[in-house]
């Protein structure tokens, strides 16, 4: 079974083929000690002390935790060409809508106001939200799709570690690109208007339209990730995220009898693309105001997300 | 180590996994053999901690998969070929599956290199064949140098080099001391492979043993004695004999005989003794594979039944049906027996079951004839209506159990 030489080997490095730079050890050459396997980095491996009662890698074991999994899901999320369509499309629509309403702006005759100055970006942001919030959903679906999911859970088997990794990745990369976006329509509409509005906006004013809206953005994507989770299907967990953005709004419409106006009206008023306009300065008769739609969505981010832990947990991959 | 206990799974109504008890031992490959749909990969789910069992438990040196400290260091597996998003290459899969274990970076390209994937693994893995998916699948297993290696069907879609390269990689890999767990469905591969089998069929253990003893258990010797053609009363005249002196005779499809429990030259001596002539004696070996047929024969979930081709045989003539008169019954090439048996090839020992089936065709070309419609509209139509459903209910369980399994993926 094996030389004489090479003890520790059950199995002689001859029968690696997998190892063709290494040359085959020579039975009377340099035996080879227990303590130098090191050389051999991980492959072929020793047998335990305990003989056949089991297999020690070489390769030394330590404990996985969060970080392995952030590195992980990175390397995941950038090694996709949908990552980069998505996020593609929405830097595209943000900064030129943005661009595009400054510069109709600009050849107007109207006087803005503080508010209307930032919010020229508010639409390029409502329809670039789309992407983010199909990227969010993909990040896990399409896990669910492939069947990668398994390998992934077998790889950790810690689900809650995966999820939670998965929005940490997700929500930075969503919060970054729109807030790069959103800072850069800001500039150019504040540049581009400048002599045409009465007063310039407030540092809050200009938080709240970039940061704020950022993270308005990257919640809504936590959220799709949380329903694709739930829903475990590409498809329909991103016509339901866009029916969420789409349907209140479009409900309202028709919700104009005296018996319903009432639903209709909250309807409109709470409907992300309002929430999205009040961060933007838009003044809502007793609707949210400052920083209200940000907190709205982070509850309802917080309570899909957990309910998307449970589920993940609970159900059989 | 692998070991369960009481392991049972269901699905709503349909048990997969029925009080398995069994221990996968380190330093040997252990085979995993049952028909399609017996709960091999539920049972290799249950495992990993996929999904969790209805009842009974699984551990892993002792614990719970999902209780492990770093079971990817510990427990390595391939579960699907495809389970790998084919928008990414097979290095960022590697390298992610690498990471999330917190697996050094160039055991990666070592990995890649051990299945021989090193030239595809910047490409993205959508388009590569089964094979190659099957060696992405080893290579991920193969990452965390892990003690305990699962493979669910591993030379599905290898080329024959590929089969021949996973038979001495299991091997090999056992030989280290680890643990080998690999399933299959093909008897000859785990005939050749595997040194312990667990078989189970429709769930539940049929067999927990050595290959040896499943050879020596399963694969009695026989003798083929053949008689001349031109005197078939010799023939009778030889099993009474050969009964009387202790063997049991089964008649073989050519008019052959087929002799167990007496020797050869025994054999040729009755044959002597009642001056019989033979025109054959042969010694044969029941093939592995033929006694994992008839162990699992009962077991089997998934069978094929008879394909009268109904739907192409020219319309009786309209009067016989409408009267529900006997229909032509509808022939196969071989009869209702079903596809002719080649010359070499083997009789499949799962069709022999399916009479039971073919009965029931004649009513079924009834149903789309229009004018059965037409003749009697009002007529309670009982035999078209029956006729459908009959033949659908042995398929359905079948149905059941293949949507349940997708499902729970």
């Amino acid at each position: 079974m094996t030389t004489p030489t090479t003890p520790q080997h059950p199995v002689p490095p001859q029968g690696a083929p997998q190892q063709p730079g290494q040359a085959p050890q020579q039975p009377g050459q340099a035996p080879q000690q227990p303590g130098q396997a090191p050389a051999q980095p991980y492959w072929p491996g020793q047998a335990g002390p305990g003989g056949p009662g089991g297999y020690v890698s070489p390769v030394p074991v330590r404990a996985a935790h969060l970080g392995d999994a952030v590195v992980a899901e990175w390397t995941k999320i950038r090694s996709l060409r949908s990552t980069m369509w998505t996020l593609g499309t929405m830097l595209v629509t943000v900064i030129g809508l943005g661009l595009t309403w400054s510069l109709l702006y600009s050849n107007s005759d109207e006087v803005l106001s503080a508010d209307n100055v930032l919010g020229v970006g508010a639409v390029g942001v409502l329809l670039g939200m789309i992407p983010v919030l199909t990227l969010g959903v993909l990040t896990i679906s399409s896990e669910y799709g492939t069947g990668l999911v398994r390998t992934t859970l077998t790889a950790c088997p810690s689900r809650s570690r995966v999820l939670t990794a998965k929005a940490i990745v997700l929500g930075s990369l969503a919060f970054v690109t729109t807030l790069v976006a959103t800072l850069l329509v800001a500039m150019i509409s504040s540049a581009l208007l400048s002599d045409r509005i009465t007063e310039d906006p407030t540092t809050g004013e200009w938080f709240k339209a970039t940061v704020g809206v950022s993270l308005y953005v990257a919640l809504a994507g936590l959220l799709a990730l949380a329903v694709g989770t739930l829903l475990r299907h590409s498809a329909g967990a991103i016509t339901t995220m866009l029916g969420l953005v789409l349907f209140p709004p479009l409900l309202s419409l028709f919700l104009q009898s005296d018996a319903v106006e009432k639903i209709g009206e909250v309807l409109l008023k709470y409907s992300i693309p309002m929430q999205l306009f009040t961060l933007y300065g838009a003044e809502i008769d007793s609707g949210p105001s400052g920083w209200d739609a940000l907190w709205i969505m982070l509850a309802l981010a917080a309570a899909a997300t957990a309910g998307a832990h449970l589920a993940l947990n609970k159900r059989d991959a | 180590m692998i070991e369960a206990v009481g392991l049972t799974k269901r699905y709503g109504a349909k048990t997969a996994v029925h009080n398995l008890n069994f221990r996968v031992r380190p330093g040997a490959v252990t085979g995993f053999l049952g028909p399609n749909g017996s709960g091999k990969s539920t049972t290799m789910r249950m495992i990993l901690g996929l999904d969790t069992p209805t009842a009974g438990r699984v551990t892993i040196g002792g614990r719970p998969f999902r209780e492990l400290p770093n079971a990817a260091r510990q427990v390595g597996a391939l579960i699907d070929a495809k389970a790998v998003h084919g928008g990414r290459s097979a290095y960022h899969h590697l390298l992610s599956l690498a990471q999330l274990a917190g697996i050094p970076r160039s055991r990666v390209d070592e990995v890649l290199g051990v299945v021989g994937l090193h030239g595809v693994a910047k490409q993205r893995s959508r388009g590569f064949s089964l094979g190659m998916g099957q060696r992405l699948g080893i290579a991920a297993a193969l990452l965390g140098d892990p003690q305990v290696l699962l493979f669910d069907e591993p030379v599905n879609g290898l080329d024959p080099e590929g089969i021949l390269w996973v038979r001495n990689l299991m091997k090999r890999l056992a030989a280290e001391g680890r643990t080998v767990f690999v399933s299959s469905h093909l008897m000859s591969e785990m005939a050749l492979t595997a040194d312990h089998l667990i078989v189970i069929g429709r769930g539940q253990l049929l067999a927990d043993m050595s290959v040896q003893d499943f050879i020596a258990a399963n694969s009695a010797g026989f003798a083929r004695v053949r008689t001349p053609d031109t005197e078939p009363e010799g023939r009778e005249k030889l099993t009474a004999a050969l009964v009387e002196a202790g063997g049991q005779v089964l008649p073989e499809p050519d008019g052959a005989l087929r002799v167990t429990g007496l020797e050869l030259p025994r054999i040729s001596d009755v044959a002597h003794d009642t001056d019989v002539r033979l025109w054959e004696l042969s010694p044969h070996q029941a093939s592995l594979e033929e006694a994992y047929m008839r162990m699992t024969q009962g077991a089997v979930d998934y069978r094929s039944t008879h394909d009268p081709r109904a739907g192409f045989q020219p319309p009786a003539a309209p009067g016989y049906a409408v009267q529900g008169g006997p229909a032509p019954v509808p022939q196969g090439w071989n009869g209702p027996a079903g596809y002719p048996v080649l010359p070499g090839e083997q009789p499949n020992p799962y069709a022999q079951q399916q009479p039971v089936a073919a009965p029931q065709p004649p009513q079924a070309p009834q149903a789309p004839l229009p004018p059965q419609h037409l003749a009697a509209p009002a007529t309670p139509p009982q035999p078209p209506a029956g006729a459908p459903a009959v033949p659908a209910a042995p398929s359905a369980p079948a149905d059941l159990t293949k949507r349940d399994t997708e499902d729970a993926r």
